[in-house]
């Protein structure tokens, strides 16, 4: 055994670093204690599912309170000088809500968001997960919104005229003729959404929960040495986010070849 | 066989708070089985009546009686009204994410509940008759445009309609295929189905029409036989409109 920095070392290193080349020690003792050691590299498999988990989560959540808001928003807009009666009252109300909605979600942090939604109005609920990915998901809903709505207003206006004239009422056509076309049209937005959306789960550390960054960031603070763990949790995202804009990709593709 | 099917009473439709008076007391009416071509010089208010009797357009004043019925009542249904009133737009309007098919059977699916079998039965007859048999699984985007206003035709047509509005159906087409609509909107009206035709085809006026209706300036200015708009009518106006596209 050579006597190299190891004695600088608070880890006893196993052999297989001391036995290599000694140019190669200092760094094979730090891919020791940031992965190896501990088996630490289970946190960062834990953060990655939880960070893949939480995402998708956030974007179903996203989509769905998207869909409502666009189409209430989009509702009142083309209907509301013809409505009148309890049904303008209660379009107009939601519009309104859906409005205040927007301003408040877009105009403050996500991740302040996130810390009230945790410690304030789901103080009682330790689900870690299932609290953040509502706070991302509420937050989301409002880009989801705004990108669903643009979708339907770029659907020429022929196709409701056409629903319409045929006998199908308002809510009919948008179903079965325009959102169909509009949810195809920013299909690829929507995915790249579900790209921002990765990124921006990386305050879930804030409320404690264990994901991609905040492995990276309790390693760091294990072993008295951020470069290694935070530089994992960097290449993650980096790996996960080529990978998944290389499908948005493939799916822009296929989209544009079934384009009429 | 004289009763009227649609009636407009005093037809008022103004747009942008009364700043445009696109239609200005018309009073129109049209008997079951009759053609009627509405013709007129651009901005008359030619498309703003058409879409008027099917309240795509809501008139601002007056009222549209279809079958007897008052559907500019509040009251009235007019989702079921619109099932028996067919309209076919100058830019077809397809559904570019359907198959031929299921444009054609979407309607009478969902809205006459009839079966998926029953519906593509009726489908594939039409598109026999117009000539698309083997087009049913096509996408619109793969068709002419000739061929796309014929879609739009039997796309209404599944509906067993009433009456067939027509917006300028062959306004948007290549002239080589202005004649394969005609055709198919001729065969319609030889088989007796009521219809309401916006159009600058002056031969299908003349050869189809049972009348012919004069537009200027939101009003109907004069109607008649297609041999009296055309060899004699009456205003001066008329004569100057004929005058340019004749
Ligand atoms: N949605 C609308 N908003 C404002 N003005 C309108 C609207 N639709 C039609 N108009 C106006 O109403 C008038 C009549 O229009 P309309 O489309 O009925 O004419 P048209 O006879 O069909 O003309 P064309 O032969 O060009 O189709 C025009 O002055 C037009 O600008
Ligand atoms: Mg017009």
């Amino acid at each position: 055994m050579k006597p190299s920095a190891s004695q600088t070392w608070p880890l006893e290193a196993p052999d297989w670093i001391l036995n290599g080349p000694e140019w190669l020690n200092d760094l094979g003792y730090d891919f020791y204690k940031s992965f190896v050691f501990d088996d630490r590299y289970q946190m960062y498999i834990k953060g990655l599912g939880n960070t893949l988990l939480l995402t998708l989560l956030a974007l179903l959540i996203g989509v769905a309170l998207g869909v409502v808001i666009s189409l209430i928003r989009v509702s009142w807009d083309k209907n509301h000088t013809e409505m009148q009666g309890p049904g303008r009252f209660f379009l107009g109300f939601f519009n309104a809500l859906a409005k205040v909605y927007l301003t408040v979600i877009r105009g403050t942090p996500a991740v302040v968001q996130l810390m009230i939604m945790y410690f304030v109005i789901f103080a009682s609920s330790r689900n870690k997960v299932m609290v953040a990915a509502l706070s991302f998901g509420i937050n989301s809903g409002a880009y989801v919104a705004e990108i669903i709505r643009g979708g339907i207003m770029s659907i020429d206006g022929g196709q409701m005229e056409a629903g319409r004239s045929l006998g199908f009422g308002y809510v009919a056509t948008m179903r079965y003729i325009i959102l169909p076309q509009a949810f195809k049209a920013v299909l690829p937005t929507l995915a790249n959404e579900f790209i921002v959306l990765l990124k921006e789960t990386a305050v879930a550390g804030y409320v404690g929960l264990t994901d991609v960054t905040y492995a990276g960031n309790i390693i760091g603070g294990n072993c008295y040495d951020y470069l290694f763990p935070l530089l994992m949790s960097a290449l993650i995202y980096l790996i996960l986010v080529m990978f998944f804009t290389f499908l948005v990709g493939k799916l822009e593709r296929r989209l544009r070849s079934s384009e009429r | 066989m004289s009763a009227d099917i649609i009636q407009a009473i005093n037809l008022e439709k103004h747009f942008d708070g009364g700043d445009i008076k696109a239609l200005n007391g018309v009073n129109a009416s049209v008997k079951k089985g009759e053609v009627v071509v509405v013709i007129g010089p651009s901005g008359s208010g030619k498309s703003t009546f058409l879409r008027c009797l099917n309240l795509l357009e809501v008139p601002t004043g007056g009222a549209v009686l279809f079958e007897g019925v008052d559907i500019t009542d509040k009251k009235a249904d007019i989702n079921l009204h619109r099932q028996k009133m067919g309209m076919v737009f100058q830019h077809f309007n397809l559904f570019p994410h359907m198959t031929i098919l299921k444009n054609m059977t979407l309607a009478p699916m969902k809205l006459l509940r009839k079966s998926q079998a029953e519906a593509e039965e009726k489908a594939k007859a039409l598109l026999e008759r117009v000539g698309l048999g083997d087009r049913a699984n096509a996408y619109p985007s793969q068709l002419s445009g000739g061929q796309k206003q014929r879609i739009a035709i039997v796309r209404a047509l599944c509906m067993d309609p009433e009456v067939m509005l027509f917006d300028e159906p062959t306004s948007a087409l290549d002239p080589e295929m202005v004649g394969e609509v005609l055709e198919v909107m001729k065969e319609l009206a030889r088989e007796g189905m009521t219809m309401v035709v916006v159009t600058h085809e002056m031969g299908f006026a003349r050869e189809m029409a049972d009348r012919v209706v004069f537009m200027a300036d939101g009003k109907i200015v004069e109607e008649g036989t297609p041999e009296k708009i055309f060899s004699s009518p009456e205003q001066a106006r008329t004569r100057e409109f004929l005058a340019k596209v004749l």
